[in-house]
């Protein structure tokens, strides 16, 4: 019994949160900023030594839903501008303190290290590529944008028996880097990563701009440091950062 | 009623049961052979090889998707020598969901069957034999029923278990409608979309197959 009760005693310690008199910031941000925001956050945190930013990726359509659903963030980066919107008409999302930060391209990509019969958009129709991967249509933009370039290319409709719908511009990815998918379509900053293991056939357009907007989050209680995130990622060190990744100023 | 309610698309629920039920057949007939070997005969290392089938039971669901991508995708030796002779691969397919399935399933089947053989009366067996049946007859006509009960208990966790994989699933077959998207691939889909009433109704209906799963087990088990 008394060994019982020490048990019990450790379980209740172990789940008091870790406390701390940092303020921490919590950023939900597009997938594709991943590499780039954890060094923007790093930056940030040695200028402000008081707040702890704590990073939450995924597709940015994923991210508002949770911000709906009232989960504790303060700043969202979206992909696109649509999802923001869609926020910012839900009243979730704070319109005066939107900014856009960055801009990106959305490519083509092939396996790297074998032969691919795939030297421009319309080869996606032959028979050897059997699956394109493509980010979810309802939640991941680099979806939308891409399902608008093919639309544009009037391939859409011939390609869709192929398409693999991936939970994130990073699952993309990862599906043709692994050779599961002989096709894919993700922005130029994520292909740009892993050069050994896809290649870039071309550069797609007849889509809407690629713009990431990033916005307060209504709900947020550290609104103050919030909107000193948002100044940072318009501001030099951070716009230098985010093109040394591959992302264009807006 | 909302607009998305009425245009549900139902070909997760059959696709999952489809999936279940062959996992469930793989992992019903690996598990008894399993479980009667491990229930019967002792070998250098057979405790060690028992928790190695046991091991889809506690390890994350990532680690079972992982292992298979390793072994089965287009880049492993295995998978990659498949598919450069015959074009077949288990990734995006829905046989990758029924290999995920039938791996977490199998422990449940293995370990209610080999308690099960363990219970069987030996004399029962060992009077067959003097009437002159084969090992083989005695299995199926004494051990085998005499064990029913409590092995089909197990399948039918195991079936209810397979109906709700979803992590390995997600990771070797992919959320391809119509032809990979599971019941719990349709749940999260639905979740993440805002489609709050459709993810509702999906789980209410899992809900009710898995409850009604598990109270016929209970069921078989009240009978041994």
């Amino acid at each position: 019994m008394k060994r019982l009760l020490c048990f019990l005693f450790a379980v209740l310690l172990i789940s008091l949160p870790s406390f701390s008199w940092a303020q921490v910031l919590t950023v939900s941000a597009a997938a594709s900023l991943t590499d780039a925001f954890k060094e923007v956050g790093a930056k940030f945190e040695a200028t402000h030594p008081d707040v702890t930013v704590r990073f939450n990726f995924a597709a940015s359509g994923v991210l508002l839903q949770q911000i709906r659903q009232g989960a504790p963030v303060d700043v969202f980066a979206s992909a696109d501008e649509p999802t923001v919107s869609r926020g910012i008409e839900a009243g979730v999302l704070d319109v005066s303190t939107r900014r856009d930060f960055a801009t990106n391209a959305l490519v083509l990509i092939v396996p790297a290290g074998q032969a691919s019969s795939v030297k421009s958009l319309t080869d996606l129709s032959m028979p050897e590529v059997r699956r394109i991967a493509i980010g979810k249509i309802p939640t991941v933009p680099v979806g939308r944008y891409t399902q608008e370039a093919l639309e544009g290319a009037k391939l859409w409709t011939a390609l869709e028996p192929k398409f693999v719908q991936a939970d994130s511009v990073r699952q993309v990815l990862d599906y043709v880097a692994r050779g599961e998918a002989e096709a894919g379509f993700v922005y130029r900053t994520d292909a740009v990563l892993i050069p050994n293991d896809v290649r870039i056939v071309e550069v797609v357009s007849r889509h809407a701009p690629v713009t990431y907007p990033v916005v307060a989050v209504s709900a947020s209680r550290e609104h103050a440091t919030a909107k000193a995130f948002i100044d940072y990622l318009v501001s030099p060190p951070a716009q230098a950062i985010l093109k040394r990744y591959g992302f264009s100023q807006s | 009623m909302s607009d998305s309610l009425h245009q549900v698309d139902w070909s997760p629920l059959w696709l999952s049961l489809r999936v279940a039920s062959v996992a469930t057949a793989l992992a019903l007939v690996a598990g008894i052979a399993l479980g009667w070997l491990f229930a019967r005969r002792r070998f250098p290392g057979s405790t060690v090889l028992e928790a190695v089938f046991m091991l889809p039971l506690v390890l994350p669901p990532t680690v079972i998707g992982y292992a298979l991508l390793v072994a089965g995708g287009r880049r492993s030796i295995v998978g990659g020598w498949l598919y450069r002779q015959t074009g077949y691969t288990i990734v995006f397919n829905w046989h990758g969901a029924v290999l995920a399935s039938a791996l977490v399933a199998l422990p449940l089947v293995l370990k209610s069957a080999n308690a099960a053989f363990a219970g069987v009366d030996r004399t029962l067996e060992a009077a067959a034999r003097t009437l002159r049946q084969s090992p083989w007859s005695v299995f199926l006509r004494i051990t085998l029923p005499l064990a029913w009960p409590g092995i089909l208990a197990g399948t039918l966790l195991a079936f209810a278990r397979a109906m709700g994989e979803f992590g390995a699933t997600l990771m070797v077959a992919g959320d391809i409608a119509h032809q990979t998207q599971t019941l719990s691939m349709a749940i999260y889909d639905a979740m993440q979309d805002s489609r709050d009433d459709v993810a509702f109704l999906l789980v209410a209906i899992t809900s009710v197959i898995s409850v009604a799963v598990l109270v016929l087990s209970g069921r078989f088990l009240s009978l041994r």
